[in-house]
């Protein structure tokens, strides 16, 4: 049976508000929810930056003097979950993926549009719940992984309202992850082959493999802990006869393969940007297809790499260990084809390219750290240390956020039509870049030293290290001044993109900028070779 | 037009057509069940691990009786049969006969949920006595809440296969399929929870 679209009908464009008010309605345009994902995404992470930098001004001084050692868990528990379930995974799955994918398979819009703009209105209100959880009798102050018998031990309240909003933040990332497998699978043009799309949708695909597979069993586990919260139960309670460690393996079965939900895409991403301005054709395409499969198979069957110390009998260490030395191979075979499609190509050094040179840089480092976290002598000495926390940081920050400025940067001129100011943009990376590296590079030393982490004291002989550190996390905060100032001023009087400035192929370049609601005006363009630069453009207009 | 009706959609494919693609719900619905598969087993894996490492603990009871779920697998095992028969005399246009296989699988369903009930009632152990008790509540308690979901959709595509007004028409077969393969879903999962639940 096949279904007649009449684009008019669907997208309902004459009921829908013009401008800028559409941002804040219903849309069903996927460029729309995807703009609406970014922008909801990075204003939790204003948030969530400004608490990562009440942890570091407390951590500048040994004592608990900027504020009470709970009020610092309850603002850790919250900054990580922030960062993670509100900036991260909804920016680096949902913003791009709904504003790229659909281009990328030649379609019009979404396989469900509708589940789309579902998926992205959830995040507003648990959001909204996640903050208010803190501001309640007895905030959440369990971390982000809410282990038990913390979590049911501590306030609850706070606790609960936490729950829910991850429950739902988890429903939302679902629904998207239904919705890019439908799309990559069933809504490609006609004539547009598997082997033939851009790397991005390749990694989203894997993404949402991911998220349809481990989701649930973080949501079917968040619910048991709400049980032992309020119905008294004792699944995860020691005291009733339950048992803690059942709750981190299932914790832990959605939360590292979040790790790659996290990062794939960031792969993809970087994958695109690259070759458009190296000027040269991604190296390697379909190993790094299989890498990406590769990465997702392995990445459901190491979780327990995480809990070392949770008394795992040794068959299951070296497992485990083994699994994820594996990891490590994909992974390394992506790096190579990064550096190889650097190699010997016309590199214009601009804001997208440096922050996705900074994403190598930093992603080979904190690769490095997880094969080393990965081998149990070694876990068991740093585990729970400050060497977690810079290997942890060193991925997501050094990894997905640069990556996410990367293509800000690159994509900027074609959603807006205006391109960004690169001055503005190269200072921008520039104190990042510093900045991170001088408040995570440090904190190695911390963990290999014995501190822990999750505590707001420490031996007075760590101070000067963390001093450094949180100099950089200052360094940090200010980078966002140049990025907001640059994106205000060329919103409002930017140089014109036109349609295609960075001369790149794929078929989001092949429309105007913004590009319409349809996203061509015409019949979609067949990209078959996406990476084909190096050739005489002409040839593949 | 402020809801896209497929079914309209489909009917109205005469005229000011743009683009076709292939119907691709079936797809969405089947990746949903995946994922609602893995949260059934992750209960399944925390529950069998209980089992390995977690000893009952002295004097707690933990008991089940047979006859109820078995009774209730049967229900269940004929409710798909009823529910596959509707589809079939929907496609031939009968839509009367259609609607008394429906109101039959749901009714089979609600006497379901009842026996249920009927056995949390007459169970020696309540919800907070100890880990296993616990487990047994959340599991059937979840499948349970799958079964009334199931039931509530039945009744609906029951009401919208009348003869005349409905939308459910040998044309329109997807809501009526959709509510099948979710319902087969959960009969499915029954008989795993049965298997896991009642007889390991």
């Amino acid at each position: 049976m096949t279904i007649s679209i009449d684009p008019q009908k669907t997208n309902n464009e004459s009921l829908q508000p013009k401008g800028w008010l559409r941002y804040f309605s219903f849309s069903l345009d996927h460029k729309v929810i995807g703009i609406q994902y970014l922008v909801c995404g990075f204003l939790f992470y204003l948030i969530g930056g400004t608490l990562a930098s009440a942890i570091r001004i407390e951590l500048a001084s040994p004592m608990s003097d900027f504020m009470p050692r709970d009020v610092y868990n309850q603002v850790l528990t919250l900054h990580g979950t922030i960062m993670i379930f509100l900036w991260i995974v909804p920016v680096v799955n949902g913003a791009f993926g709904n504003y790229l994918i659909p281009f990328y398979v030649g379609a019009r819009d979404m396989a469900f549009p509708r589940l789309n703009a579902v998926a992205f209105w959830l995040i507003p209100p648990s959001g909204f719940m996640l903050v208010a959880s803190y501001f309640v009798e007895g905030a959440a102050q369990a971390g982000w992984t809410a282990y038990p018998p913390l979590s049911i031990t501590t306030p609850q309240s706070g606790q609960i309202i936490w729950i829910l909003s991850v429950l739902l933040l988890g429903g939302s990332s679902i629904f998207g992850g239904i919705n890019f497998i439908a799309t990559i699978i069933k809504l490609r043009r006609p004539g547009l082959k598997l082997m033939q799309l851009p790397m991005y949708c390749w990694a989203m695909l894997g993404t949402s493999i991911l998220v349809v597979l481990s989701t649930p069993v973080l949501a079917g586990t968040l619910i048991l802990l709400s049980f032992d919260i309020i119905a008294n139960t004792g699944f995860f309670n020691p005291v009733l006869g339950g048992n803690v460690v059942v709750y981190q393996h299932l914790f832990w079965f959605y939360s590292h393969p979040a790790v790659y939900i996290m990062v794939l895409p960031a792969f993809g991403l970087v994958s695109e940007i690259l070759p458009v301005h190296a000027r040269k054709p991604l190296f390697g395409y379909t190993t790094m297809v299989f890498s990406i499969m590769g990465i997702v198979v392995l990445g459901l069957v190491v979780w327990a790499h995480h809990m070392f110390t949770s008394g795992t009998p040794p068959w299951m260490r070296l497992f485990f260990t083994i699994a994820t030395a594996f990891i490590a191979v994909p992974t390394g075979i992506k790096f190579f084809n990064w550096v190889a499609t650097l190699w010997g190509g016309k590199i214009s050094i601009n804001s997208a390219m440096l922050f996705s040179c900074g994403f190598i840089i930093n992603f080979v480092f904190g690769g490095i750290t997880g094969v080393a976290l990965a081998q149990v002598p070694f876990d068991i000495h740093v585990h729970d240390t400050y060497f977690v926390v810079a290997h942890f940081h060193y991925i997501v920050y050094g990894g997905t956020v640069f990556i996410i400025f990367s293509s800000i940067y690159h994509w900027f001129p074609k959603v807006t039509g205006k391109m960004l100011n690169e001055k503005l943009g190269i200072l921008h990376f520039t104190i990042t870049f510093i900045g991170f590296n001088l408040c995570f590079a440090p904190q190695h030393w911390l963990g290999l030293n014995g501190m822990p982490r999750r505590v707001a004291e420490y031996d007075p002989q760590f101070q000067f290290v963390n001093q450094i550190s949180s100099l950089g996390a200052l360094l940090m905060a200010i980078s966002t001044i140049p990025f907001l100032i640059n994106v205000f001023l060329s919103l409002r009087n930017g140089k014109n993109a036109g349609d295609n400035p960075w001369n790149a192929l794929t078929s989001e370049w092949l429309t105007s900028s913004p590009p319409p609601v349809e996203n061509w005006k015409g019949e979609a363009p067949l990209v078959e070779e996406p990476y084909g630069y190096g050739k005489e453009i002409s040839e593949q207009k | 037009m402020t809801t896209l009706d497929s079914s309209k959609e489909i009917q109205k494919n005469n005229s000011e057509v743009h683009e076709t693609h292939e119907d691709f719900r079936m797809f969405g619905l089947i990746t949903f069940l995946i994922a609602d598969g893995m949260t059934f087993a992750g209960f399944f894996a925390a529950y069998l691990t209980y089992k390995a490492v977690n000893p009952l603990p002295d004097g707690a009871i933990y008991e089940l009786e047979l006859p109820i779920p078995t009774l209730n697998t049967i229900l269940l095992l004929v409710s798909s049969a009823t529910f596959h028969k509707a589809g079939k005399a929907l496609l031939k246009d009968k839509n009367s006969d259609s609607q008394k296989w429906l109101f039959l699988t749901a009714f089979l369903g609600i006497i379901f949920l009842i026996c249920q009930l009927f056995e949390y009632f007459h169970l020696p152990f309540g919800l907070t006595d100890n880990l296993f008790a616990s487990t047994f509540y959340a599991l059937t308690g979840f499948h349970g809440l799958h079964v009334t979901l199931g039931t509530l959709m039945i009744l609906i595509i029951a009401w919208q296969s009348r003869i005349n007004g409905g939308r459910l028409t040998s044309q329109n077969m997807f809501p009526l399929e959709a509510v099948e393969l979710y319902w087969h879903f959960v009969d499915g999962i029954w008989v795993v929870l049965f298997i896991i639940l009642y007889l390991l």
